[in-house]
C-alpha cells in the first residue's frame, strides 16, 4: 500500500513516519549515526511553529532544523504499527 | 567551511576539556602504551579519565586546531581523553582530533550510555571494525534500573566480541576495577563482508583502523597514505547501523510503556506553550542565583572587602617601598587604572565569581539535558539572525562575560555563524559587570526610559544578525541535534566542568586583561586618553545631547565596561539622557579584553571591522535615539 509522502517539515506531532529520503553528502552519515536512515520508522514527537521538528526512535530524540526538515521526505504511516 | 552542521552534539564539552593528543604529532613517551577514552558526548568519559589519571594531567593544543588535548598517566600507560563523538570520521576539528588519537590507541575504553544503546553502539561497532582492542563500559546503570530497562550483558558481550562492564561512574570506580577493564580489552567481532573489504585495503595502508576510515571515504586519512578515498561509506554505515539495531533488539528489553517524568519534562520544555514559561522560570532562578546572590552580595564582598580594602592598599604599599609614588611606573602598576590593582581586582574579585556562577548555571542546564531542548525551541528564531539553536550557548554566556562567550563561539559549526555570533556579542549583549549598573540606572530613569533602551538594543541585535545573514556569503548550518535524556544533574560533575571551563577562561583571557589595562594606562600617561575624550566631547554634546563629561564615561568603558556605565552615575542626567547614554555604552566598544580575544578568535581583519563597527553603530544609533526622544 502506498502511503502519502510529504516533506518532514509538514509532519505533525504524534504522526508515525517512515523515512524515504535523507539529504546526501556530509549529513547523511550523521543521520545514520543517530539511528535515522532510509526505511526507518520514527515518530514525530513535536513540530514547532517555526518548522523545527523533533523525531523520536525508541529513546533517541533528534531535533532537525526547518531548512533541513524540508529536504527530508517521509511517508506518513496510518497509525502506530505494531 | 560548509554550511552543514558539523556534528550533532550539544555539549560544549568540545570547547573545553578534552582534546586529545595528536599522538605522533605531539611529544609523547614513545614506548608507553596508549589508553584512549572514547564515547558519545556526555556519557561520563571524563569521570573515568579522572579516575585513571587523577589530577596530574597535561593540557595542550592539537597542532593547527583550537582543540585542546588532555593527557594523563595510569600505571605505565599514557591515557588520553577525546572529545565526545558519535562516530570516527573527519566532519570537524573535534572529530579529526578524536580520530587521530583513536587511530594510535593501543587500548580503547569505550564508555556507553546504557539508556542510549542504539546511538552509542554505533561508535562501539566502528571502533571494533577498526580492529582496536576495545572494552565497553556500560555507564548509567542506575538510570537503566530506574527506567526498568534490562540489558542482557553477556549476550551483548557475545555479539560485540568484547568485554562489557556495567558501571555507574558517578559512584566511583576502584583502581582494581580499572586494572580489570584495561586487562580485558580485546579485538571484537567484525562482519564477514567488511572483513574481506578491509583485507584489500589493509595491504595498502598497513593498519586496520586507517584501512576502515579510507574505505569509509575519509579524505584526510586517504591522503596521508597516498591512496584514493573509498566510496563505500553509506554502504558500510547502513550495514553497521543494521547490525547495531539487530544487537539492540536481541539484548535490550525496554518494556516501560508509560513515559517517565523526565521524558515528559523533556517534551514540555521544547513545546513553546509550556517551554516559554519553563524558560522564564529557569531565567528567574538563574537571576536569583547569579544576579542577586553572586552579582550583588558575593561580588560586593569580594570586590570591596577583599579587592579594594585589602588587596589594593596592600599591593600599593608594597610597590610604594620599591618605586616612588610620583613615578610613571607606580601609576602604571598600581595607579587608578593600574595593571596590578585594577585588573587584578576586576579579574579575580568581580569577573571570576560571575563567570564561575554562569558556568555553574550553564553546566546544570547542559547536564540536565535542558540546553539542547532550549536550543531546539529557539532554533527558528535564531534562524532569522543567521544562526541555529546551538548559538544559544554563547549568547546566554555573553550576559555573564562577553569575553568568555566570544571564546565559546568556537562550538558553532561554521565560520559564518562564528562571525555573526561574535558580532552580536560585541555589539548588543551587555555583560554582567555592566548589567548591574545598567539596571540600577534604568530603575532610576523609570519605565518609559527602560522600555526605549530595551527596544533599541533588541532592534539593533536583530538588525545586525539579519544584516550579516544577508551580506555574508553562504548559508548557515541547519540544526541536527541529538537530544540526550533529561537527567538530574550531578553536582560533582557540574563543579568539575565549571572548574575546567573557568581554568580555560582564565588561561585564555587573563593575559589580555593585563595587556589591555597596560595599553590604557600608557594612553592615560601619554595624554592620548584625554585627547580622545576631548575629541569625542563635541559629538557627545551636539549629536547625543549629553553633557560633555559623558565622553569620559564612554572612553572608560573601553577599559572596563562597567566603568563606563558607573561613570554615568555621577552625572545628573534626565531619564531619556540616561537611555541615550546607556544605548551608546552598550553598543559601544566592548571591553578591551573581549576585544583582544575577538581579535585572536576571528583574526585582526574581521575583528577590526567589528570593532570600528561598534563605534559607528553606537554613535549613530545613540544620536538617532537622542533626536527622536529629546
Amino acid at each position: 500500500m502506498e502511503n502519502p509522502s510529504i516533506a518532514l517539515d509538514k509532519a505533525t506531532a504524534g504522526q508515525w513516519l517512515r523515512i524515504k529520503t535523507l539529504p546526501d553528502g556530509q549529513l547523511h552519515p550523521q543521520f545514520v549515526r543517530l539511528g535515522l536512515h532510509e526505511g526507518q520508522r520514527v515518530r514525530c514527537l513535536e513540530r514547532l511553529p517555526g518548522g523545527t521538528v523533533v523525531l523520536q526512535k525508541n529513546r533517541q530524540q533528534v531535533a532537525i532544523g526547518h531548512s533541513l526538515a524540508k529536504s527530508i521526505v517521509v511517508a506518513v504511516l496510518p497509525e502506530e504499527p505494531s | 567551511m560548509s554550511a552543514e552542521p558539523s556534528d550533532s552534539s550539544f555539549s560544549f564539552e568540545h570547547q573545553d576539556k578534552h582534546r586529545h593528543a595528536g599522538l605522533g604529532r605531539l611529544k609523547n613517551d614513545a614506548l608507553a602504551s596508549k589508553i584512549v577514552l572514547a564515547g558519545n558526548p556526555n556519557v561520563g568519559k571524563s569521570i573515568i579519565f579522572n579516575a585513571l589519571s587523577g589530577m596530574n594531567v597535561d593540557v595542550s593544543n592539537y597542532p593547527g586546531t583550537t582543540v585542546e588535548v588532555v593527557k594523563g598517566h595510569f600505571r605505565d600507560y599514557e591515557v588520553f581523553d577525546t572529545p565526545g563523538i558519535y562516530g570516527v570520521s573527519s566532519f570537524n576539528d573535534e572529530e579529526i582530533v578524536a580520530r587521530d588519537i583513536i587511530l594510535e590507541a593501543d587500548i580503547i575504553l569505550n564508555v556507553v550510555d546504557g539508556t542510549h544503546l542504539e546511538r552509542d553502539l554505533f561508535l562501539t561497532q566502528q571502533l571494533i571494525d577498526m580492529g582496536k582492542k576495545v572494552v565497553v563500559l556500560l555507564n548509567f546503570m542506575d538510570d537503566v534500573r530506574r527506567y526498568h530497562i534490562t540489558i542482557d550483558i553477556a549476550k551483548l558481550s557475545q555479539f560485540l566480541g568484547v568485554m562489557v562492564f556495567p558501571i555507574t561512574a558517578l559512584e566511583g570506580i576502584a583502581l582494581d576495577q580499572l586494572d580489570r577493564f584495561i586487562g580485558s580489552a580485546r579485538e571484537g567481532m567484525q562482519r564477514e563482508e567488511l572483513h574481506s573489504l578491509l583485507h584489500g585495503m589493509l595491504a595498502m595502508v598497513g593498519a586496520q583502523g586507517e584501512a576502515l576510515l579510507v574505505l569509509e571515504g575519509d579524505q584526510f586519512v586517504a591522503e596521508r597514505h597516498g591512496v584514493r578515498q573509498g566510496t563505500k561509506r553509506d554502504e558500510i554505515y547502513i550495514a553497521r547501523r543494521n547490525r547495531v539495531n539487530y544487537i539492540v533488539n536481541q539484548v535490550l528489553n525496554d518494556v516501560s510503556t508509560s513515559r517517565s517524568f523526565a521524558e515528559r519534562l523533556g517534551y514540555w520544555v521544547i513545546k513553546p506553550l509550556t517551554g516559554i514559561p519553563a524558560l522564564l522560570a529557569v531565567l528567574y532562578v538563574a537571576y536569583l542565583f547569579i544576579g542577586k546572590f553572586v552579582a550583588q552580595e558575593l561580588v560586593n564582598f569580594t570586590e570591596h572587602q577583599i579587592g579594594n580594602t585589602l588587596w589594593s592598599p596592600w599591593i600599593r604599599g608594597l610597590v610604594g617601598t620599591l618605586l616612588p609614588a610620583s613615578s610613571w611606573w607606580y601609576t602604571l602598576l598600581v595607579g587608578e587604572y593600574g595593571v596590578i590593582t585594577m585588573t587584578t581586582t576586576y579579574l579575580l574579585f568581580l569577573l571570576l565569581p560571575l563567570v564561575v556562577s554562569f558556568y555553574i548555571a550553564l553546566a546544570i542546564m547542559e547536564d540536565s539535558g535542558y540546553l539542547p531542548r532550549l536550543a531546539t525551541m529557539v532554533d527558528r528564531m535564531l534562524g532569522f539572525l543567521g544562526l541555529n539553536g546551538r548559538a544559544v550557548i554563547p549568547l546566554i554566556l555573553g550576559f555573564g562575560c562577553v569575553t568568555s562567550a566570544t571564546i565559546t563561539t568556537r562550538l558553532l559549526s561554521s565560520e559564518r555563524e562564528k562571525t555573526i555570533a561574535t558580532a552580536i556579542l560585541q555589539f548588543a549583549i551587555p555583560c554582567s559587570a555592566q548589567l548591574a549598573v545598567i539596571a540600577a540606572l534604568l530603575a532610576g530613569a523609570g519605565f518609559g526610559a527602560s522600555l526605549v533602551y530595551v527596544a533599541v538594543i533588541f532592534t539593533v541585535l536583530v538588525l545586525i544578525g539579519t544584516m550579516l545573514d544577508k551580506v555574508l556569503p553562504g548559508q548557515s548550518a541547519p540544526l541536527l541535534l541529538d537530544l540526550p535524556p533529561m537527567r538530574l544533574p550531578r553536582m560533582n560533575n557540574v563543579f568539575r566542568k565549571t572548574g575546567i571551563r573557568t581554568y580555560y577562561f582564565m588561561k585564555e583571557a587573563t593575559g589580555w586583561f593585563f595587556i589591555g589595562a597596560l595599553a590604557v594606562g600608557i594612553a592615560q600617561l601619554t595624554g592620548l586618553l584625554q585627547v580622545l575624550e576631548r575629541g569625542l566631547a563635541p559629538l557627545v554634546v551636539h549629536w547625543l545631547r549629553l553633557p560633555a563629561d559623558a565622553s569620559v564615561a564612554f572612553i572608560m568603558g573601553i577599559v572596563r565596561r562597567d566603568f563606563g556605565a558607573a561613570g554615568l552615575y555621577q552625572m545628573a542626567l534626565r531619564p531619556m539622557q540616561v537611555t541615550v547614554a546607556l544605548v551608546v555604552i552598550t553598543l559601544f566598544v566592548p571591553c578591551i579584553a573581549s576585544l583582544m580575544v575577538m581579535m585572536k578568535e576571528r583574526g585582526w581583519k574581521e575583528g577590526s571591522v567589528i570593532w570600528i563597527g561598534t563605534w559607528v553603530v553606537a554613535f549613530t544609533v545613540g544620536g538617532i535615539v537622542a533626536h527622536m526622544v529629546m
